[in-house]
């Protein structure tokens, strides 16, 4: 079954490009073609120049655990281990020692606000809480494509307010790119630019503020 | 990632420790049931093994076992001693008869006759007393656990008088032994005494127990030995070879206990096996985000074999330090006794587990290598 059709989209570094559409539109599908989770059947992703077709098994792998940090909406946290713990793994992957990966979770968790919290286990937080852990473990490699499944789904509006203000913040480096995923009319007003997806076309391509305004 | 590997599998401590214990289990009830089976077996060649001084049994050639014997005729003494390479042969008694108390308390024994010069197949570890003193008339000489089932609660001492087959007998020395297959005591008399203590037929000489020459091969005097006189011969270790084939020929003793090994076998291995799968299923989403993390399916497959090894290994340990407890408790137990962990059984033991956790952890590891990363977005 064909789930895209010509899809052809291009996401800028330095913005939050949201990817929004009805459930079964294709945008699970989508991302998970653009963080190389996925093989297409036929058509082409590039990130940063890199296209992902030419890389095979390793050296996919590989470029996935440099280039791109995930942001899953449950959190996907190991429980058994620590907050510092589950944010240093991206570093662990890449063969980082592990006194070191930790002490770089630790000040990443303290910079998204959970300094107090780095020694806590995933069931010690709250989900808004485990959310900033997995942001954190996001972005500890410091990749340069931030994917993040429905970041806000399953938090309370506060909550998801401050892990999009943090999505926000760290979009700002100019050199990252962030594509958010979401149903979540909320999360609208973050984004920089707004791609819908139906029926697994993209049906436009907008800036946030046309997008906000034609749907207000 | 092998630390997260641990710190994944030790995280659910009431799977963690199923899963140890699932193997611990099935540890235990194979190396003990194993155990228990060599030592019955041993047990069935319990005389043989305590005859240190003697490296050939001579008997009938349709002899079995060393408790089904048919005498031999007592010029077959001289003919085994003329044979090349026979150093010297002397004869053996073995038989049942009953030993009865003063106070009437009686039980069948093992009565060994020893040749009446030599003492060939004397006992070698004395408590009481010296093999020496069965030179004294009446004098017999009894195993600790004997004693004991004979004397309730009473320390072991010499000069105990009983009776056996209306005769007096005076216990003047207290020995050792292997453990018989069957909880009887076991005494050692002359040859000469053995022959009025329990029931005769008219060929007396249950065994011929000999040592070959200095330097000469004990197979090759026993192959002369059964060439030149028509009598069976064996080394005493595949005497007692002999014995224990028949018995695990002729009894359900193997089939029960190879049903109960089994048994621990498949309990651990779907204990083990269906436990790992189930933490590795609800592992599945955490799997999958380490492989879109950048984690290698060899990676994972590494992880889950190490969590794979930490459970078998704790779980073989402790298995086999229960089931040493339990060897180690009871060997000073006479019913009980003469019975140990073999260090093949214990290496067994190990080969099963490793059997158990691989096949164990070979769904889990199927299961996450066809994990399709994408699964974390769903």
């Amino acid at each position: 079954m064909q789930v895209l059709h010509g899809v052809d989209v291009e996401v800028a570094p330095g913005e939050i490009t949201l990817l929004v559409g009805p459930s079964g539109c294709g945008k699970t599908t989508l991302i998970s073609i653009v963080a190389g989770l996925l093989e297409p059947t036929s058509g082409d992703v590039r990130i940063f120049d890199r296209r992902l077709g030419d890389l095979r098994g390793d050296a996919l792998v590989a470029f996935r655990a440099r280039m791109i940090g995930f942001v899953f909406q449950q959190y996907n946290l190991l429980p058994a281990l620590t907050a510092a713990e589950n944010a240093c793994l991206p570093l662990l992957v890449q063969g980082r020692r592990r006194s070191d990966a930790i002490r770089e979770a630790r000040e990443l968790l303290a910079a998204v606000g959970l300094g107090g919290k780095a020694d806590a286990r995933p069931a010690q937080l709250s989900g808004g809480q485990q959310q900033r852990v997995a942001i954190a473990r996001a972005l500890v490699h410091r990749p340069r494509l931030l994917v993040c499944d429905e970041p806000t789904a399953a938090l309370d509006a506060d909550s998801g307010r401050t892990v999009m203000e943090l999505l926000r913040r760290v979009s700002l480096d100019a050199d990252r790119a962030v594509i958010v995923v979401t149903h979540d009319s909320r999360v609208y007003g973050y984004g920089d630019r707004i791609i819908e997806m139906g029926d697994g076309r993209v049906t436009g391509v907008s800036a946030a503020a046309d997008f906000r305004e034609s749907h207000s | 990632m092998g630390w997260v590997a641990l710190k994944m599998l030790t995280g659910d401590r009431a799977k963690y420790l199923g899963l140890v214990f699932g193997v611990a289990f099935a540890s235990m009830l194979m190396s003990h049931q194993v155990s228990i089976f060599c030592g019955l077996m041993l047990r069935t060649a319990s005389q043989i093994l305590d005859v240190r001084d003697a490296g050939i049994w001579i008997c009938d050639p349709e002899l079995q076992t060393v408790d089904e014997i048919k005498p031999l005729a007592a010029t077959d003494l001289y003919r085994v001693r003329s044979v090349p390479g026979v150093r010297w042969a002397a004869r053996l008694s073995k038989a049942l008869g009953r030993i009865r108390t003063a106070d009437g308390r009686y039980r069948t024994a093992i009565v060994m006759g020893l040749d009446d010069d030599s003492f060939a197949g004397a006992p070698q570890q004395m408590l009481l007393g010296s093999w020496h003193d069965l030179r004294r008339p009446d004098g017999v000489i009894l195993d600790d656990a004997g004693f004991s089932y004979l004397f309730p609660g009473e320390p072991v001492a010499l000069g105990k008088t009983l009776e056996m087959n209306d005769r007096r007998v005076v216990v003047v020395g207290i020995c050792r032994v292997a453990a018989p297959f069957q909880t009887f005591p076991v005494m050692y008399c002359r040859y000469s005494q053995a022959l009025q203590y329990v029931p005769n037929e008219r060929n007396t000489l249950g065994f011929i127990v000999a040592d070959a020459v200095p330097g000469a091969d004990p197979r090759e005097v026993c192959r002369r030995i059964s060439e030149r006189t028509r009598l069976a011969a064996y080394d005493a270790r595949s005497f007692a070879w002999l014995t224990i084939g028949y018995t695990m020929r002729s009894t359900g003793i193997p089939v029960n206990f190879g049903i109960t090994v089994a048994l621990g076998f498949i309990v651990g291995t779907a204990i083990a096996g269906q436990t790992f799968y189930l933490f590795t299923l609800e592992n599945l989403k955490q799997f999958g985000a380490l492989k879109a993390m950048g984690v290698t399916n060899k990676r994972i497959l590494v992880m889950i074999l190490l969590q794979a090894g930490v459970v078998g290994g704790l779980g073989y340990a402790l298995g086999m330090g229960a089931a040493s407890v339990f060897f180690e408790v009871t060997k000073d137990i006479y019913h009980l006794r003469g019975f140990f962990l073999p260090w093949q059984v214990a290496i067994g033991t190990a080969g099963s587990v490793v059997v158990i956790m691989f096949l164990a952890s070979v769904v889990s590891i199927r299961r996450v290598w066809t994990l399709e990363p994408a699964i974390v977005f769903k």
